[in-house]
């Protein structure tokens, strides 16, 4: 008998590390529910996937009325609308994401109770299959510089380090999040107000030269306004402050590391209280 | 050669406060913080004090070696399925440990994670995956899994259009195509229609044959016995019993039918919450007696003696009434009924107040499982109280023909003969 196979199933208690070698066997089940969750988002919708670029696209259309016709918001530099949707298609990301995730051990109750899996693959597969209606969404974008005339810049090739970024911070929350939730319902409640909250205080609709350069670096502690600027730094070529997006950056990865952690240290006790 | 699957010491416990269980773990745990935080410092924590400790597994050892097909048996709340749940790693244990030295895969349940959005073919790949299947396994072995389930033309239909019999045909198809060292299977047997069920066994059967190790909980003493070559009888969350899986089932019958509780037979019936009545609530009490007047508490072995005695009001003198049993199956059919007035000469004179009519079936021969009872109250041709689900009465194995092979399918068993017709032995070879 294949001895490499065996395993020992023994009491944990505090603090487990990631176990990469077992997340690796059971990677092709991660693909399976990114599948899954794409597949069934949008499910017996008249408008299908163009949900995923309505919302951004909604949003930006009021976003640009309000706050940039209305109340005489300022981009710094592109177009209101570009900038908006730059900001925006992120933000529709993370808050989509984070809401998704959190309830996604909840949601698949009958998974944590009846097989064994690497669970974080409930809340990462919730994310991952955000980064369709992302990258539509940035599809849109693209449309939109098109019309508007605004160039592309070579800043383009910092992208992919935003949206890992952008990645690791709402799975870092996602997974903390879905965690506290199979023991606290509360969380249910609190993450739309949450994330209602969460887009006054990142730059989505406002550039970060509105807030007074002072304040600006406790900005960074919001792994989102690193993500935002960075986005817009990428795509529209716009300048933004790079201690900011530094600090965002980190805190995104640490956010990542420390949702893992958390999550590994209550998934021991999922079963019993799910 | 090492035992491929090996438990050590096994224990488990559960803490139940009397919030509901849901919530128990996470407030008695942040009760506890609270407390250690307040007293910092101070002496050791007493945290044993917060809420209940239950232990569901305690201190069980066993091995099991490749190609042995082991049936884990007992009564609900025996530990079975605690002690699977830990062995598939759904949950930890509290203390022990299991070292499984190939690759397993777990059955606990028929379809776990079948999306009902999604069509059978999705649903095939996405319950391989989640079972721990490859895709490229699943490629496979996919026309058979198809074929086995019996589903070719609702391939492409949402699984939420599936009846349930359909539903586990899925479930069970992709599980039987699982290439696993070790199984652990729970109970999946006890759904489906009955050629399905035959289906699975078969199945089961050819798994255990090819020498692949089975660990198999199940309530369906026939199939344990002739599936399993082993049997652990589990009790309060100890291994009570270990021997062949034959010894282990007459164990296990043994015990059932000689434990009883000395108030369970007797429910009172004030308090039934899906009654009906039309003046005023009549029927009284309910009382299970098996032979010879031995109070009976709950399970009862097929073939034995039920008297079931029923207290009633009758508020004015009359002639005319009547009261009836009705026994429903876990399906919902009713399966028998028997009424006071199918008796000869039993209400031959008007009578009022408190009265007891007793019911005596000399042999109950339900198959085994729940049966749920109404109990009903007529009064001149009109239905003046009825209670549904008003006791459970649960029917087990039991060496009903005296042969060693225990009955299960169907409704119920009758005393039958066979004989053989031939004319002599050479005809049987012709």
């Amino acid at each position: 008998m294949p001895s490499s196979f065996e395993v020992t199933i023994r009491p944990h208690r505090g603090w487990q590390p990631i176990d990469l070698r077992e997340i690796w066997l059971y990677r092709e089940l991660l693909v399976f529910l990114v599948w899954r969750d794409i597949k069934i988002r949008y499910r017996q919708t008249l408008l299908g996937a163009l949900w995923a670029v309505l919302q951004p696209l909604i949003a930006m259309v009021i976003f640009t009325f309000i706050f940039n016709r209305l109340a005489g918001v300022k981009s710094d530099g592109p177009p209101y609308p570009l900038f908006a949707l730059a900001g925006l298609a992120p933000w529709t990301f993370f808050s989509t994401a984070v809401s998704q995730s959190s309830n996604s051990l909840v949601s698949n109750q009958q998974l944590v109770s009846k097989i064994y899996f690497p669970r974080v693959f409930i809340p990462l597969g919730s994310v991952g299959a955000l980064l369709l209606d992302l990258g539509l969404s940035l599809i849109l974008l693209a449309l939109l510089m098109v019309h508007y005339r605004w160039p592309l810049s070579l800043n383009v090739l910092w992208l992919p380090v935003f949206i890992v970024a952008a990645v690791m911070a709402t799975s870092g929350v996602g997974l903390a999040l879905s965690a506290f939730n199979v023991s606290f319902r509360d969380v249910k409640y609190a993450v739309p107000f949450l994330i209602q909250m969460g887009i006054f205080v990142t730059p989505v609709i406002y550039p970060i030269r509105y807030i007074p350069g002072s304040w600006r670096i406790l900005m960074g502690l919001n792994p989102m306004t690193g993500v935002v600027l960075g986005f817009r730094y990428a795509i529209l070529g716009t300048p933004s402050p790079w201690p900011v997006m530094g600090l965002s950056l980190a805190v995104s990865v640490v956010l990542f590391i420390s949702g893992l952690l958390i999550f590994r240290r209550m998934e021991r006790r999922f079963a019993d209280i799910i | 050669m090492q035992p491929i699957l090996q438990i050590e010491h096994l224990s488990k416990e559960y803490v139940l406060t009397r919030d509901s269980f849901e919530k128990s773990g996470a407030r008695a745990g942040l009760a506890r913080k609270w407390a250690a935080l307040r007293r910092f410092g101070g002496s050791k924590s007493r945290d044993e004090n917060s809420g209940e400790h239950f232990w569901a597994l305690k201190d069980i050892s066993f091995n099991v070696n490749e190609g042995d097909v082991v049936g884990i048996i007992g009564r609900n709340g025996a530990g079975k399925s605690t002690l699977l749940k830990i062995v598939s790693r759904i949950t930890d244990p509290t203390e022990g440990r299991v070292v499984v030295r190939a690759r397993m895969a777990s059955l606990l349940e028929v379809g776990t994670g079948f999306h009902p959005e999604l069509t059978g073919r999705e649903n095939i790949f996405l319950n391989g995956a989640i079972l721990g299947m490859r895709k490229s396994e699943i490629v496979a072995q996919f026309d058979e899994i198809v074929a086995f389930a019996e589903l070719e033309k609702f391939l492409d239909t949402p699984v939420k259009h599936y009846s349930s019999g359909m539903h586990v045909r899925l479930g069970f198809a992709v599980a039987a195509h699982l290439n696993r060292e070790v199984l652990i299977v729970d109970e999946v047997l006890a759904v489906g229609d009955m050629a399905f069920q035959k289906k699975c066994l078969g199945k089961m059967s050819e798994v255990s044959r090819v020498g692949r190790t089975v660990l198999f909980v199940s309530h369906n003493m026939a199939a344990v016995e002739n599936l399993c070559r082993r049997g652990i009888v589990l009790n309060g969350g100890r291994i009570a019993f270990e021997g062949t899986a034959k010894e282990a089932v007459l164990d296990y019958l043994g015990r059932v039918s000689g434990s009883r509780d000395s108030t369970g037979h007797i429910v009172a019936l004030s308090a039934a919450p899906d009654r009906r009545f039309t003046r005023a609530p009549l029927l009284k009490q309910l009382e299970f007696y098996a032979d010879d007047h031995r109070p009976l508490a709950n399970d009862l072995q097929i073939g034995s003696r039920l008297q079931v005695r029923i207290h009633f009001d009758l508020p004015e003198l009359t002639e005319n009434f009547n009261v009836g049993l009705g026994f429903d199956n876990s399906y919902g059919q009713r399966v028998f009924t028997v009424q006071s007035q199918f008796q000869p000469g039993v209400r031959s004179q008007p009578r009022v107040g408190p009265q007891v009519y007793t019911c005596d079936i000399p042999s109950l021969t339900l198959t085994p499982g729940e049966y749920s009872l109404r109990v009903w109250l007529e009064i001149d041709n009109a239905e003046a109280d009825l209670i549904n689900d008003a006791a459970r009465l649960r029917v087990i194995e039991s060496d009903y023909y005296g042969t060693g092979k225990v009955p299960w399918n169907g409704a119920f068993v009758l005393k039958h003969s066979w004989r053989n017709e031939s004319a002599n032995p050479s005809a049987i070879k012709g």
